[in-house]
């Protein structure tokens, strides 16, 4: 991954930073340029609630490139407190252990290492809260 | 607008064509469809494709296929909507023929999945999802549909058994698929046995990779008449969009593209569910066919078990689901795949489908998926 690519994700993928619409309410993530809910064009800056629970979850026993060496590893679908609904992994955990609607809370990680020569890369995962 | 035929098609069997190329292999499916019906020329080929980019390296393989098909200089270009770019095409052909400025028009798709080594298939299907903000996080196009169906499970309290004898159907049907991938029956043990992929998917539960070409030749329907007796009629087709990331979706248990073309198709041929006799859904992974049976109309939602157990998706039930095996079992050469669909339908309507026909089958329906319900593709097609 080219290192612009991985930087200009990383307020909203190491931070949570992203927009609520300024009309309806509706929080979009990933961001986009007319609200789904509305259609508005008008957004204010907006971070995400660092707490939430999981509405579903796979365990990941045959991986994607750079992922191999993880396996297995936990993929979810987390309703923040909010009501925003955010696809990230699981960490911290016994994939057995994993259940739907358990409370998760964010955690800064390791995400894959890009080959031998590439950068880290890094951003928020969830594992049960504390 | 002029209504539109289907004038003929050729496919190749799915399998792992080792010794093929992407040119050969459309080639062959293409040269089936041209040979079969007297035409003057190709006005334009648009074909579908995924990963040609990815596995084979190749671009532009629009004029690649011209060029090994001897139809320059006719336009030809390549159409991409991910595991949906079959339907996409056809859809392109047929607004190019509705619309008067193309007359005779080649398309479908070709596939070539197994050009790809280690794990870069797997990375290149991955791509239909999110690149930035689902496939950063480790997630593949199987792990993508995990997240639905265990989603599902939970909502409908559905076992794996009950998608598991969805897969046993399929395998059922596609012993009389002679383009079949996979054309053996197996048991319920079979997938509950084997090894899992992203719980609660398990290998069974999932399309194989092979590689594939369908081609259909698209016309008008006033000139088809004058060709061949075996045309048959588009009177439906839509395609339609949702949000890429499936967390982002209000409901993650339906498919709003499909619901949305569904829609529009029904209308435009002025049908509905029940009309439907045969069709050939998109079902990458069981899970997608459940999601599939029950946005197309043919049952409630969280239904879908219940209308397998009872039969109705087989001869005698309500509608017949995938005579060919469905990706399932056909199998699943990913760009093409709508437009095998699209051709099935097409020899089921114009009662050519031997040991797969379905009787009396006047009003068929082809729904594609694009990426994990991010598109659909619908097409409905009538006996003449």
């Amino acid at each position: 991954m080219s290192v612009p690519r991985y930087w200009r994700n990383m307020p909203k993928r190491e931070r949570l930073e992203t927009q609520k619409c300024e009309k309806c309410g509706h929080v979009d993530f990933p961001p986009r340029g007319r609200c789904l809910k509305c259609g508005s064009e008008s957004f204010v800056p907006y971070t995400l609630p660092d707490r939430g629970k999981l509405m579903s979850f796979t365990i990941v026993r045959s991986a994607p490139k750079g992922f191999e060496k993880m396996t297995p590893y936990v993929l979810g679908i987390v309703e923040l407190s909010d009501g925003t609904t955010i696809t990230v992994q699981i960490t911290d955990v016994d994939p057995s252990e994993v259940t739907i609607g358990m409370p998760l809370e964010a955690v800064f990680r390791k995400i894959c290492e890009d080959g031998d020569s590439g950068i880290i890369e890094y951003a928020i995962k969830f594992r049960p809260a504390l | 607008m002029r209504k539109v035929a289907i004038l003929s098609y050729g496919m190749t069997k799915v399998d792992k064509h080792w010794r093929k190329s992407l040119r050969e292999l459309y080639g062959a499916a293409a040269k089936k469809a041209m040979s079969s019906v007297s035409i003057p020329n190709i006005d334009a080929l648009i074909v579908g494709n995924m990963c040609a980019s990815d596995l084979s390296d190749q671009n532009n393989i629009g004029s690649l296929l011209a060029d090994y098909l001897g139809i320059t200089p006719s336009t030809a270009y390549r159409i991409e909507a991910a595991c949906g770019s079959g339907g996409a095409a056809i859809l392109g052909a047929y607004t190019a023929v509705a619309s008067g400025m193309y007359d005779y028009v080649l398309t479908g798709g070709v596939e070539k999945l197994t050009d790809g080594v280690g794990g870069n298939t797997t990375y290149s299907l991955g791509k239909a999802s999110d690149a930035e903000y689902e496939l950063f996080y480790g997630s593949s196009f199987v792990s993508i549909n995990a997240l639905i169906m265990n989603r599902y499970m939970h909502m409908y309290k559905t076992s794996r058994e009950t998608f598991a004898d969805f897969a046993v159907l399929m395998h059922k049907n596609a012993t009389k698929n002679p383009y079949a991938q996979l054309p053996f029956e197996i048991s319920r043990e079979t997938v509950l046995n084997s090894d899992m992929i992203s719980d609660p998917i398990s290998l069974y539960d999932c399309a194989p990779v092979g590689d594939g070409a369908a081609a259909l030749i698209m016309c008008p329907l006033d000139v088809a008449k004058t060709i061949t007796d075996s045309y048959v009629e588009v009177v439906g087709i839509a395609g339609a969009t949702d949000t890429i990331n499936i967390s982002s979706r209000s409901d993650l248990l339906t498919l709003n593209s499909t619901v949305a073309a569904a829609k529009k198709a029904y209308a435009m041929a002025n049908v509905s569910a029940t009309d439907i006799d045969v069709a050939e859904i998109h079902d990458t992974f069981t899970i997608t066919a459940a999601l599939s049976v029950e946005d197309l109309g043919f049952c409630e939602k969280g239904r879908f078990g219940k209308m397998l157990s009872s039969g109705g998706l087989e001869a005698g039930g309500k509608v017949v689901i995938n005579p060919s095996g469905g990706l399932k079992a056909r199998g699943h050469p990913v760009g093409t795949t709508g437009a095998y669909q699209v051709a099935e339908i097409a020899m089921q309507l114009a009662g050519k489908a031997d040991k797969m026909q379905v009787k009396n089958a006047e009003v068929g329906l082809a729904q594609n998926i694009g990426g994990s319900g991010s598109s659909t593709y619908v097409t409905i097609l009538r006996r003449p």
